[in-house]
């Protein structure tokens, strides 16, 4: 049945006026960038003749499901920001603004594909199955990761700014490698990153390999408009979705505030990567209603004028209006979810602030399989080191 | 059954080692619950509000508002636990204070001073590379959060050779400290001219002094630093030459009084400043010389006049400048130096307005004052003081008639401008204030 919403026509049919359709971009468009957008901010459903057929598949359960992830979300967000204030965390990602992208890619993707975050996917996380409270392991420093990859098949989150992008390229050849062996089912990588880390060469590198080896992999880019504090516009002078044109895939932007739209478009690339036809560019366009990460101070750079503008496009106002139009949704569905997140949230706090790290003895046993002169000394150097500190007040902890 | 758990001050950021509790949102009794908001901080970063990590009811604020805080030191005590019993708390000290600014620090008593206490001028070696920015004791926000831009190599060496950054006037592109700025301050002050001292003359009037204070204080900050560092260094640094010159502007005041009657000029705002802002700009043309900067190699000679007015204004002294005034017809002049006031007045001059400007205007006449020496305006070589037009006797054809006198009055900078070419300059603009229909010229 998914077949047959491949609008692989498009492609190869090429010409500008057909390419453009459904905001499938693969010729450069000088003003409005086409975007996909299903659910309009008002809360009302537009037909699309590509990208309606997913959302029709889905029963009432699954739509209500996508506002409950969402606010899940937010509000864990919420707990662990606060937990970097209390002292409980040594930083936090907020990712607040960004749950229609991050809830709509997630829950397009199927337990086999294998999915590389940055740093900021909480709520990819939560689609995954992950229990949140191990995301904090990392920003507790008590772990370099925090769980194990291949239980979800959430990799762990990637610090160093595009890198995960080369990963998921890399493991998505091997992917292909396996289908065509008959070992494995088809599947497909989602690697994540945001408009910032686009300008850094790894992004280029992955995408220029991936569309040599028709890799089944999905670019999924979170355009939250801020790389810290430098505006998109002095990144790129073009939507970053053009870029998928001059390296030969599809590229396709979707208002990534609409998790409805951020889902059936995600839905298509996976198909169109797990069916061998190589790799697709999303583009997400969304905000970041936060901070970077809890150590900047948005209003240093940003008017409030632009959050509050964001603020009118939030991805759960519109789906809760959705919802409420179709009878699906009454003030109790909405009570119960907001106290499953205050649950989760106490769930997550009580984790928290009894993590505690693994001796330091742990991270030298790993780096090699027998005795090592070269460890055993540097070993000895570290205990003198923290035994230096004794006396010293609050490092008992 | 209730127990006292201690809140102490967390890292924020990465790798702070203190912060300022701005302003306290709770005080002692208030029940709090979770994440409800206690305090706000300011970080060398950010303004940031700390959320409550206890339920429970605030026994102790342990931190007075406007203190620099290292991180790791209680601030604040919650009893936790059911909230009949949070009352009886065995700690006589905190439970029986009743507000939160005059709270003694834990152990040590009470403490008069502890809410004037400032910070410390000059970070520790090692704890931090800013220097904290001193807080009024009330909280003020936005004063506090005016810390001096510079790249971590400029605070690296300020710290070395013990410099305070917002000392500094700061000339970089973003209005950053650079590594010019701070050599030039340290040879400046190596050369005995103390900044502070100069700068410290002559206090605002902002600030409030209670009955029986004999010697009030007022902290140096903002525009009122700003302005002291940078008339410092301009007065200490260019040799200044004052000049002075009486003018008959009879015939000045009848072509303003014609300017407001014509319907050209309906709605424009037209007074004699406007014929005097013509006139620098005229005699610059024709001196070009007291356009210019000395940069101790070469003599910068500018063909643009970017024509300051120094305003009076709600900050304190500002001085935009009207860019290529030079090109501007009398119309247009009339309507910049309009918007260049109201601006200035409302308070809201940007930078960029003060920035690269040439040549200013004091009118200082505004004030009631006939005329006066007034300090260059940084990186200038000439300012003109506009003083008061009163009608005066004035001896016309060998008889004494009463005509519109005013005191036109200059200093510049001996460096680059020599007494005759700023006795040109002057009497250039005094023969337009004589005569306007030269600048038909």
């Amino acid at each position: 049945m998914a077949e047959v919403h491949l609008p692989t026509t498009e492609f190869e049919e090429a010409d500008a006026a057909h390419g453009n359709q459904h905001g499938v971009t693969d010729e450069p468009n000088a003003d409005a960038e086409p975007m996909v957008s299903l659910l309009s901010v008002e809360g009302e459903l537009t037909r699309d003749e590509t990208y309606s057929p997913y959302l029709d598949a889905l029963s009432a359960e699954e739509l209500l499901s996508f506002y409950s992830d969402m606010a899940t979300v937010r509000r864990f967000d919420q707990e662990a920001t606060a937990l970097q204030r209390q002292g409980e965390l040594a930083m936090w990602v907020p990712m607040t603004g960004q749950e229609g992208a991050q809830i709509g890619s997630g829950r397009a993707s199927k337990p086999a594909d294998y999915i590389f975050p940055t740093y900021r996917e909480h709520g990819v996380a939560l689609t995954r199955g992950l229990d949140l409270s191990l995301l904090l392991r990392q920003f507790r420093g008590v772990s370099n990761a925090g769980w194990d990859p291949r239980e979800t098949n959430f990799h762990m989150y990637t610090l160093v700014l595009a890198a995960q992008t080369l990963h998921a390229v890399g493991y998505a050849m091997g992917m292909a490698r396996d289908v065509a062996a008959g070992l494995a089912e088809a599947a497909a990588t989602i690697a994540y990153f945001g408009d910032g880390a686009s300008s850094e060469g790894d992004v280029h590198e992955s995408m220029v390999f991936a569309a040599s080896y028709q890799a089944p992999v999905v670019f999924f880019c979170q355009n939250n408009r801020w790389a810290i504090s430098v505006p998109f516009e002095v990144q790129s002078k073009v939507p970053l979705v053009r870029r998928a044109g001059g390296y030969g895939f599809p590229g396709i932007r979707v208002d990534g505030n609409d998790v409805l739209a951020v889902y059936a478009v995600t839905q298509w690339a996976l198909e169109h990567a797990r069916s061998g036809k190589g790799p697709v560019l999303i583009e997400a366009d969304t905000y970041r209603l936060g901070a970077h990460t809890t150590a900047d101070d948005p209003t240093k750079y940003r008017d409030r004028a632009q959050e509050d503008a964001w603020r009118l496009k939030d991805p759960l106002l519109r789906l809760e209006k959705y919802l409420r139009s179709l009878g699906l949704a009454d003030d109790e569905f909405f009570a119960k979810v907001s106290a499953v997140g205050d649950e989760l949230a106490a769930h997550v706090r009580a984790a928290v602030v009894t993590m505690s790290a693994k001796d330091i003895g742990a991270s030298f046993a790993n780096v090699y399989a027998t005795a090592h002169p070269l460890i055993a000394e540097e070993s000895a150097w570290q205990r003198a080191y923290e035994a230096s500190f004794a006396d010293a007040e609050g490092v008992a902890e | 059954m209730s127990e006292l758990k201690s809140f102490k001050l967390p890292d924020v950021g990465e790798g702070l080692t203190e912060a300022e509790v701005v302003s306290w949102h709770v005080k002692v009794g208030d029940v709090v619950a979770v994440n409800d908001v206690i305090c706000e901080i300011e970080t060398a970063k950010s303004l940031v509000e700390l959320p409550s990590p206890f339920a429970g009811r605030v026994e102790a604020l342990l931190v007075p508002e406007g203190e620099v805080t290292p991180v790791g030191t209680e601030i604040i005590r919650i009893a936790t636990g059911s909230a009949d019993s949070v009352g009886s708390v065995e700690e006589p000290d905190s439970a029986s204070e009743p507000e939160v600014n005059p709270a003694p620090l834990v152990g040590s008593g009470p403490k008069a001073d502890a809410v004037k206490r400032r910070a410390r001028k000059f970070p520790l070696a090692g704890v931090t590379t800013e220097a904290p920015v001193p807080a009024s004791a009330n909280g003020d926000v936005s004063s506090s959060s005016a810390r001096p831009l510079a790249k971590p190599p400029v605070r690296k060496a300020a710290k070395d050779l013990g410099i305070d950054l917002a000392e500094v006037m700061a000339t970089g592109v973003r209005g950053e400290v650079t590594k010019k700025d701070l050599l030039s301050h340290q040879e400046q002050r190596s050369s005995g001219a103390s900044v502070q001292q100069a700068a410290s003359g002559r206090s605002a009037s902002s600030g409030q002094a209670s009955p029986g204070q004999r010697i009030e204080r007022i902290p140096v900050k903002g525009v009122r630093k700003a302005t002291a560092t940078a008339v410092a260094h301009s007065a200490f640094t260019a040799p200044h030459v004052s000049i002075f010159l009486d003018v008959d502007a009879t015939r000045t005041m009848e072509f303003v009084a014609r300017l407001k009657a014509s319907r050209d000029f309906a709605g424009i705002r037209v007074s004699p400043l406007l014929i005097v802002a013509r006139a620098v700009i005229w005699a610059a043309q024709r001196n070009p010389g007291v356009n210019a900067s000395w940069t101790d190699d070469e003599i910068l000679v500018k063909h643009f006049v970017n024509l300051g007015i120094a305003a009076a204004t709600p900050r304190g002294l500002m001085v935009p400048n009207i860019k290529d005034a030079q090109n501007l017809s009398l119309k247009e002049l009339a309507v910049a130096i309009g918007e260049l006031t109201a601006t200035a007045r409302e308070g809201k001059t940007q930078p960029a307005q003060m920035s690269e400007g040439t040549l200013t205007i004091t009118n200082i006449g505004a004030l009631g004052l006939d005329t006066g020496t007034p300090i260059l305006n940084r990186g200038e070589v000439a300012i003109l003081a506009f003083g008061t037009i009163k009608q005066k006797p004035w001896v016309v054809d060998g008889a004494v008639v009463p005509r519109w006198i005013t005191t036109l009055g200059g200093s510049f900078d001996h460096r680059v401008v020599d007494g005759d070419l700023s006795a040109r300059f002057l009497t250039d603009v005094a023969a337009i204030l004589e005569e306007p229909a030269l600048l038909l010229d």
